[in-house]
Parts: structure tokens; C-alpha cells; sequence
């Protein structure tokens, strides 16, 4: 039964051009009119427009993300919860997730980063699992651009002084730099944490009675809207969005992290909830959703930082370091004690209800009472319209061509391939004493203590790709992940996704997102590598321009076994270089066709091919047989062989020569089909190439690796590798400084 | 009554965050700025009502916490004193 | 040898060190911040972290926790107390070390592997390593420029209190060699009577092989075994 709720004295009488105010269409604010048999209070509004907002609700994405495959025999929680959990053995569960906060990140770098580093920590251990390592892929416009280096100097400083402090270590990650993200840049978080079988914390809320307690930070005014404003709408001409940005705290978070953990091992805790977008209103109305229950809420018990919130910014405040917990009736005061110990608050301030009802009260006055349903899983969903975008013409080839050494030095200085030393300095990479391979690296490698097998962790992503045909730029994404992942020798396990896009409302954007879906969903199913959790940004767009179709994929492997992993660089002088493809390659969406222009169409992508070069890579290194691996990715050929030269122990040099047909850019530049080098001893080559055949890959020796520091290409490349690994470490701080 | 605290490092202590913002002052067109200090700002509301004690409760708090005396200075200033 | 490491609110490399400690065969109990007793042990650890968020000032705090009075009369009394990175921060803030940390001349935080070279061979951090020799180790911090008074600093170096310096590979001190601007590469120091100890290189991340090698393991076995 719907009890009236009352407006508040000072509250905006509510009608249609204030709920379009707020971000609703027409359509929508009459259904919540039909829902309610009546109008919204301001209050009840407010909650509908963050709730129904794209951010929360996910009403463009819902019904295509349903085509993921979300489990297989080690998947333990698919799509639903905080996060996706999978089994890794001797009992252990691995939770992970992808997250993006990339409107905050523009308007307030340092705290947007911040606090986006914030939020998916909290969603890992809502979810019972100590967080043990992060991962971030950023993207930022033309770093020639003074406003370019503000905000990568904020985003780096933020995720750092976030990470550092609440203990996590951030292991690795990608950076690239792109005009198409000037006027909006991509941060995407992840965050990975470790729990016990038979241990994992739920979200549902259980148990009519039982008290909802209110822990962590006190309540502020913190991103009013910002779920809703920021996420869900383009930069347009009101640029000053700073007021709605929050502030994090990562000194508060860490306690909130142990006094957690420590709360669900009491067995007291029934459900976890962490406060994020839309704070109070969707941590609340999720849980009690997800157990088909309600929820009763007094506000005056909420603790405040500010005085003279209304109950609107009271449900509404993204204020961080918040968390929900459900307790089972009675064992409220074990919980409350561990978070005394820790020194947060911890505060009874409502209990579940068989009815299905959100329902606040507020000085003695009911100010919302709304059905629950209709906040969570059963707001609007839409099939909106989706029409193909030709791309433009690939870029015709700038005059004069450059020689392939010019070529190759112009790559290595370019932001998106240089050494990204300088942002990952700032990350502490070692702190829980796990990380066997730090940054750097084509994946992180993290030992599980207790555990005789470590994890490897990549995110990337193929924008270019993606902006070509969205189908395969998304395809193409997955098979990188699980391809840096399988060059340390871990088998690729399961994936969390980001997806970056721009506004849905515009067919063109709804097909982009429909096209990567499916692509992800195609790879996700040949490599068997589920995907387990993930996230949509949409309104990636200023002006009506929208960046690229952005898929950002994190990939979770683990090793077979407590094989050593494999690096990137050069070990052994006299050893054999090989080349192992699953295509012939091509220049198209690579970095030297954005530099260089020429250069065709993407190929077709063969995922039985990428399958099988995933398992020969993992084989590769379980049977020892080769010295190093190291991914084809931006810059082609030419920038990998140089980056395997730069053996941090003693610089190594390699001569190759490539077959002499044709213009020698595809050979040494282009990005794809997949492609990775390994080295290994003369001695195991006939054996390396036999498996290679029997796999129906294309493996070419090419060269060998010299002791002699140059770095000799045929055709056209004959450099000192020190010049070269001058410039690729260079490159960023010589424009930083 | 409330006291503000101006804590700032002391002479001869390098002071890195200043020469940043003095670089980035002179890269902005800023002529005319021969050096930067950058310090801390502090506001405190003491529940007195005389001027002489708070600020000698301010001092006594600065020795003790708000100010590290090796490497930082403290000014006290009780508002509308 | 009996082994306390502290937890402060804020402390995250604890865990670390009393994982390190454990792999080297040591007993190691665990301290909070609001207990008032040290449970016996031989040595008190004051870990790497960002004790109360490093608000204020690092360590400006977590030196008034209950706990650190009696880890002051334990050092007053000859106890052997060592200050990583964070802990060394809040020893000179507690005075039982001289000198402070303060922000990186860089002004960025590093993490990142450096040289430490051993000035003083003969303490109890390092009695297991010789004149000159160098230490593979770990940096990661934002506030790790060591600064003292000139006169203090004559007198420290006279005694043989400068324990460790950061150093190139060839243990030459050159600028590049010194991460954080700190006066004389100064890396760790040890009290005058030689029974506190501070570094800001992380000795408890480097005891295992794989995991960036194991020159920490000979600093902490100089110490369990002095």
C-alpha cells in the first residue's frame, strides 16, 4: 500500500518541467506518476532521477549486456553482485571488477581519479575479499596541449595518492594519448581482491527485522547529482561542474577496509552494500531489491558532517567512505564493535521490510515512499535505435614517407608507446608484498601467498580498431588482454569490461555499443574467458562529438603452475628470435597510420587462430622452451623488438631480417592481426615451429639476439639500442618537466 | 574564540613545492615574483573567551603537533584581537 | 628473537613486515596503536604506511599513539626499536632519531628500486654486511628528503650515526643516485646509542628471491642476530 509522502516546507512543487530539469524524459516522469497513483514529492523525484539515470539504471545497456556469457565451470558469481567472483583453486576466489570515472576525472582530475579508485575498491570488498592489486587504463587528448598535462598530472597524482594510501598496489595499466579524447578523457579503475571459498559477502538483503546499519564517513554534500549530471550528460557549454565533484578520503577508506573484513568474519554481517553513485537512495533500494524485500530508513539518525541537509541531499549524497551493512537482528553490537575498534561510525538507521517499499522517514515525517522494484532492476530498460557509421577514409600517406629508422624513433617518442616510467613511479607496486612483475611489463604477475600459482592481470583496449568496425576493434581488445595475459604464460581465466561510449540516444553511438557487445561476447565465448563483471559510460561526447567506440577489457589469468613467468625482454645472445602470427599483419588502426597515414582495412579476426595461440604461448612456457615473450601491440614489430632489447640487467641487441616482399611497413608497423615474439635457445627452435604448425599458426624465425647493443632490422633499421631506449624513456618526461 | 595558525618552513629549509609555484607563476606571465614559501593554513575554534589564552593554547599545540619546530615556523593570530 | 610490529590506523606495509619477519624464522606479535604494553618482544618495528593518512605531517600523529610511550621508554632503556619509511618518519617526529623527513625535492612520490650503500657496517642493523657494500632495495614514498641542522649533521656523521646512503650502482653519490633530494643521500640513521634505527628504503619488500631480491633479508638477520 503507497502511504502518502509530504512535501516538505521549501520544496519545489513537482510537474514535468522540473523532472526534465532533473534529467527524466516526459515518458518517464508519467510513469513514475502511474507508479505512484499520484506526484512525486521533490524528494521521491530526486530519487527517481538518479535511480532511472543512465549511470544507475542502466537503461540504454541492460537488455544488450544480457547476451554476455557470465559463467562456466570456475565461474562463482557472474553479473549481479558487486562484483564477478572465479575459483582459482585451494579455495581461494579471486573477485574483480572494472569501473569508470571519467566525467569526474575532467572536471576535478586529482579527486575524480580519486575517487573512482575509491569506489571499485569498495565494490571488491563489499564482496568479502581483501583487495590485494589495481590496474588502470587512462586516455587523454593531445598531451602537447597544456590542459592535456593538467589533467594527466591530476589523474596520476589522484590515483596514486589514493592507491598508496588505502595499501593497494597498482601493478599496471595502460595510458594513451589521442586528440579524439581531448574534451573527454577515459579513467577507467580496476581493482582485484582475494577471498575464501564459501566466504564471499552478498549484496541481498535477508531477514524482515533485521537492522540496516550505516557505517563509515559522515554525510556531507558531496556530488549532489553527480551520478546522474555528470555520467549521464555531455560537456556541453556549462563547463563548471566543480561543486557536484566529491572529495575522497583514502585514510578512512583503508580503516573501512579492515573494519570490514574483520565485521563479515564475525558472521554478524547478512549483507554489504558500499554507498557509491547515488549513495544512500542506491546502496539501500539495491540490496532490499535484490532480496525482494523493503526497506524503512529514518534519516535523523544519519551521521552528518554538515548541518541543514535536507533529506533530498541526505539520499542523494555521493559523500565516499560509505557503506550499508545489513545484521542479522541481535548480533547488531558485534558488528558496531569491530567498527568502534576502527574508530568509524557505525549506526542503526533502519531494518528491512516484508513490503516491498522504499520508505524514509524524516522528523517524524514519511518523505518518501516508493516501490522498490521500480527503483532497481525493474526501471526502464529501452531498445533504442541503432544505425551504422561509415567511418572516414583511412588517412591518405603524409609526404615525404619517413625511412623505417625515422619511423621507428618517431613511434618510440610517441606518448602512447613511450615508457609510461613516469606515471608508474608514482604507484606504490609493492606494498602487500605479492607483485612477482610490477608495471612495465606486457601483464602483472601476482603471487598468491598460500597458493603454489600466481595471477596475471592486463587491460587494454583498441579504440582505432574499435572506430573502424566496432565488431573487431572489440574482438580485438579481448584477444589483446588474454594475449598479454598468455606472454607472461598465464592462461586467460575471465574478464571484467568497461565500456566507453558516447551518447545512446544517437543511433549511430547505439550501434558502436551494440556491435562491441557482440564482439566482446563472440571472443569472450572462443577463448572462454567469461565475462564476470564490468561497467557502461556512456555520454562520452562533447558538442556532439563522441570519442571512439572504447571497450577497455581487464584480464584476469592464472598460471597452471609455479613456473616462473616469462619477460619481455631478450636473455641470451645467440638465441633465435621467432615471430608467431595468427594473420598476416596490417597497417590499419595502427599508430604509424595515425602518424604516417596509408594503409587498408582491418582483417577478418580468427578466433580459433587467437585460441590457439593463447595455448601454444601457455604451453610455450610451461614446457620451458622459450626465454622471453613479448606482445606486438602499439607501434608494431619495429617498437617491440626494440622494447625487447632494453633488458634492464645489461641492454642486448638482435639482428632480423624480414621477407624482403613489398613495402616494409605492414611487416614492421602494423598492429594486427595478433602477433607476439619470442626468443628461445637454437636448440628448441625445431620444436617451437613443429608446435607452432600443429596449431596452424604462422611462425617465422627471424633473427637472433647479439650481444652487441644495435638493434638491425632488414630493410632500413640499424640503431644503437641505448639512443633508442634514450628516447623511449624520454619521451614522456621531457615533456612533463 | 577562533585563532588562525600559519605554519611555513623554515629559512634554509628547501622548500620544493615553492620553487614549483614559482615556476609555474613565471610560466604564466607573472614577472616581478623572487620567491615563493609554501605553508600551512590552519583555523582553530578554542572554546575561550579570552584572547591571551588562546593564543597561548595555539602556541602550546603548535610546539607540540601542528608544527614540526625543527624544520617549520608558527605565527598565532586570534581573530579580532 | 621476539619481534612487535605496531599497526597504527592508516599502517600497510605491517602486514609486509611481519610476513618478512616470518619467512626469516622470526617470532612476530602484533602491536596496536592503543595498547600500552610491547608483550615482551626483543624489538619494536614501526612499519611503512600512511599512519593517519600522513595528515598533518607523516608520523606528526601516530607518534602520540598510546603505544609509542612505551616504545619511548623502551628506547630510552637500550630496546631495539627500527622505523621503516613511515616508522622512521614518526621516530623523528618522536625525537628518538634527529632529523625529519619531508616532502620529495621531486614532489612526486617514487616507487622504485635504488642503491643503498652501507656507511656503517658496524651497528646492529648492519653487522652482517661489510664497509662500502651495496643494498638492493625498494623506495616507495612521497615524503623521504632527509633534512637536519648542519651541526647536528657534523656531529651524527662524526659518531657514525648516518647508517646508509643512497649511491649509484658503482656506490658512487651522484644526483641521479639520490631519489629524494635528502641532505648527504642520507637513506637511514641510527640514534647515538645505537638502538633505534630509521630507513625509508622498505628492507621487509626485499627477502625473497623472486620478489626483488633478498638484500633486505641481511639487514633484518643483522638484526636478529645482534
Amino acid at each position: 500500500m503507497s502511504q502518502d509522502a509530504v512535501a516538505l516546507p521549501g520544496e519545489p512543487m513537482v510537474d514535468l518541467a522540473l523532472a526534465q530539469a532533473q534529467g527524466l524524459s516526459a515518458q518517464e516522469y508519467r510513469l513514475i506518476e502511474r507508479l505512484l497513483g499520484r506526484t512525486p514529492t521533490w524528494t521521491e523525484l530526486g530519487v527517481f532521477a538518479v535511480m532511472w539515470s543512465e549511470h544507475c539504471s542502466y537503461k540504454s545497456s541492460r537488455r544488450l549486456l544480457a547476451q554476455f556469457k557470465s559463467t562456466n565451470r570456475r565461474v562463482v558469481q557472474g553479473m549481479g553482485e558487486n562484483a564477478g567472483a572465479v575459483a582459482i583453486g585451494g579455495g581461494f576466489l579471486v573477485v574483480f571488477k572494472i569501473e569508470s570515472h571519467n566525467h569526474p576525472s575532467f572536471v576535478e582530475p586529482y579527486q575524480g581519479a580519486a575517487t573512482g579508485v575509491g569506489g571499485i575498491v569498495r565494490d571488491i570488498f563489499a564482496m568479502g575479499a581483501r583487495p590485494i592489486a589495481s590496474l588502470n587504463s587512462l586516455k587523454f587528448g593531445d598531451l602537447d596541449h597544456p590542459h592535456t598535462r593538467h589533467l594527466l598530472r591530476g589523474v596520476v597524482g589522484g590515483i596514486g595518492g589514493y592507491g598508496n594510501c588505502v595499501g593497494i598496489p597498482t601493478v599496471g595499466g595502460e595510458v594513451s594519448f589521442d586528440s579524439a579524447y581531448q574534451d573527454n578523457i577515459l579513467v577507467n579503475a580496476f581493482c582485484l581482491g582475494l577471498a575464501r571459498e564459501g566466504e564471499l559477502q552478498s549484496a541481498k538483503a535477508r531477514g524482515v527485522g533485521n537492522p540496516v546499519l550505516y557505517v563509515g564517513s559522515a554525510t556531507g554534500r558531496d556530488g549532489i547529482h553527480g551520478a546522474s549530471l555528470l555520467a549521464s550528460a555531455e560537456f556541453g557549454a556549462d563547463r563548471d561542474k566543480r561543486p557536484t565533484v566529491q572529495v575522497g578520503d583514502p585514510f578512512t577508506e583503508k580503516l573501512l577496509i579492515e573494519a570490514c573484513l574483520e565485521a563479515v568474519g564475525t558472521g554478524a554481517v547478512v549483507a554489504l552494500q558500499d554507498m557509491g553513485a547515488a549513495g544512500l537512495t542506491s546502496s539501500s533500494s539495491e540490496m532490499a531489491a535484490r532480496g525482494q524485500l523493503g526497506i524503512e530508513l529514518d534519516l535523523d539518525r544519519l551521521p552528518l558532517r554538515e548541518s541543514n541537509l535536507t533529506p533530498y541531499e541526505m539520499l542523494l549524497s555521493e559523500s565516499q567512505e560509505r557503506m550499508l551493512i545489513v545484521a542479522e537482528r541481535g548480533r547488531e553490537g558485534e558488528i558496531q564493535a569491530v567498527f568502534e575498534k576502527w574508530d568509524l561510525h557505525a549506526v542503526k538507521i533502519g531494518e528491512l521490510s516484508a513490503e516491498r517499499r522504499f520508505r524514509v522517514r524524516y522528523r517524524g515525517q514519511l518523505v518518501a515512499d516508493l516501490p522498490v522494484g521500480a527503483l532497481a532492476d525493474e526501471a526502464p530498460a529501452y531498445d533504442r535505435p541503432a544505425h551504422p557509421i561509415i567511418p572516414p577514409p583511412a588517412p591518405a600517406p603524409v609526404q615525404p614517407r619517413p625511412t623505417p629508422a625515422q619511423a621507428l624513433c618517431r613511434l618510440l617518442d610517441w606518448p602512447t608507446v613511450a615508457s609510461k616510467r613516469w606515471v608508474f613511479r608514482q604507484y606504490d607496486s609493492l606494498v602487500q608484498s605479492n607483485t612477482v612483475v610490477g608495471p612495465g611489463s606486457d601483464a602483472a604477475v601476482i603471487r598468491i601467498k598460500g597458493l603454489e600459482r600466481a595471477l596475471a592481470l592486463s587491460v587494454d583496449s583498441n579504440p582505432r580498431a574499435c572506430a573502424r568496425d566496432p565488431y573487431l576493434g572489440a574482438i580485438a581488445a579481448v584477444c589483446e588482454a588474454a594475449r598479454n595475459v598468455a606472454c607472461v604464460g598465464a592462461r586467460p581465466l575471465a574478464i571484467s569490461d568497461c565500456l566507453n561510449y558516447g551518447n545512446p540516444e544517437r543511433a549511430g553511438v547505439m550501434w558502436q555499443f551494440a556491435r562491441g557487445v557482440a564482439g566482446i561476447r563472440d571472443a569472450a565465448a572462443a577463448l572462454d574467458t567469461p565475462v564476470i563483471s564490468g561497467n557502461v559510460s556512456f555520454y562520452n561526447e562533447t558538442h556532439g562529438r563522441a570519442i571512439p567506440p572504447t571497450p577497455t577489457i581487464a584480464m584476469v589469468g592464472l598460471f597452471d603452475g609455479p613456473a616462473r613467468p616469462l619477460e619481455p625482454w631478450f636473455k641470451v645472445p645467440g638465441e633465435a628470435i621467432v615471430l608467431l602470427r595468427s594473420g598476416e599483419p596490417r597497417l590499419a588502426a595502427s599508430e604509424f597510420q595515425a602518424l604516417f597515414g596509408g594503409g587498408d582495412e582491418l582483417g577478418p579476426i580468427d578466433l580459433a587462430r587467437e585460441r590457439a595461440l593463447l595455448e601454444l604461448l601457455v604451453t610455450l612456457h610451461a614446457r620451458g622452451l622459450i626465454s622471453s615473450a613479448h606482445d606486438v601491440a602499439e607501434g608494431g614489430l619495429a617498437v617491440t623488438l626494440a622494447e625487447a632489447c632494453f633488458n634492464p640487467n645489461g641492454l642486448l641487441g638482435a639482428r632480423v631480417a624480414l621477407p624482403a616482399s613489398g613495402e616494409p611497413w605492414e611487416q614492421l608497423f602494423g598492429e594486427g592481426p595478433s602477433s607476439v615474439i619470442v626468443s628461445l635457445p637454437m636448440a628448441r627452435l625445431a620444436t617451437v615451429l613443429e608446435l607452432a604448425a600443429n596449431a596452424s599458426l604462422l611462425a617465422r624465425p627471424i633473427g637472433e639476439v647479439v650481444a652487441l647493443p644495435r638493434l638491425v632490422v632488414e630493410p632500413g633499421i640499424d640503431e644503437a639500442v641505448d639512443a633508442l631506449r634514450g628516447i623511449y624513456e624520454g619521451a614522456l618526461p621531457r615533456r612533463l618537466t | 574564540m577562533r585563532v588562525k595558525v600559519f605554519i611555513t618552513p623554515k629559512a634554509g629549509i628547501l622548500d620544493p613545492q615553492g620553487k614549483a609555484v614559482e615556476h609555474a607563476l613565471a610560466a604564466l606571465g607573472f614577472t616581478g615574483v623572487a620567491s615563493v614559501r609554501v605553508g600551512k593554513y590552519l583555523e582553530l575554534e578554542l572554546a575561550t573567551a579570552s584572547a591571551g589564552e588562546a593564543a597561548r593554547t595555539a602556541s602550546t599545540m603548535c610546539e607540540q603537533l601542528l608544527a614540526n619546530t625543527l624544520i617549520e615556523d608558527y605565527r598565532v593570530e586570534v581573530e579580532g584581537a | 628473537m621476539k619481534w612487535g610490529v605496531v599497526t597504527f590506523p592508516g599502517s600497510l606495509d605491517d602486514r609486509d613486515a611481519a610476513w618478512a619477519l616470518g619467512l626469516l624464522g622470526q617470532e612476530v606479535v602484533q602491536l596496536w596503536h592503543k595498547d600500552r604494553g610491547l608483550k615482551g618482544v626483543d624489538c619494536v618495528v614501526l612499519p611503512g604506511g600512511f599512519s593517519y593518512g600522513d595528515y598533518l605531517r607523516c608520523g606528526a600523529m601516530a607518534r602520540f599513539a598510546p603505544v609509542m610511550e612505551s616504545v619511548a621508554r623502551f628506547a630510552h632503556e637500550g630496546g631495539l626499536v627500527l622505523g621503516i619509511c613511515n616508522g622512521f618518519q614518526i621516530l623523528c617526529e618522536a625525537r628518538l632519531l634527529p632529523g625529519a623527513l619531508t616532502r620529495n625535492a621531486g614532489l612526486a612520490f617514487v616507487c622504485e628500486p635504488v642503491w643503498v650503500r652501507v656507511d656503517n657496517p658496524a651497528c646492529r642493523l648492519t653487522r652482517l654486511t661489510t664497509a662500502g657494500q651495496l643494498l638492493r632495495l625498494p623506495i616507495k614514498h612521497g615524503e623521504g628528503r632527509y633534512v637536519a641542522p648542519a651541526e647536528q649533521l657534523r656531529e651524527m656523521k662524526q659518531r657514525g650515526q648516518v647508517v646508509l646512503r643512497y649511491a649509484a650502482g658503482d656506490g658512487q653519490l651522484t644526483s641521479a643516485a639520490n631519489p629524494n633530494g635528502s641532505i648527504d643521500w642520507i637513506a637511514g640513521v641510527a640514534n647515538e646509542t645505537f638502538n633505534v634505527f630509521g630507513l625509508m628504503p622498505h628492507p621487509e619488500h626485499a627477502v625473497e628471491e623472486a620478489l626483488g631480491g633478498r638484500d633486505g633479508a641481511t639487514l633484518l638477520r643483522s638484526l636478529a642476530t645482534s
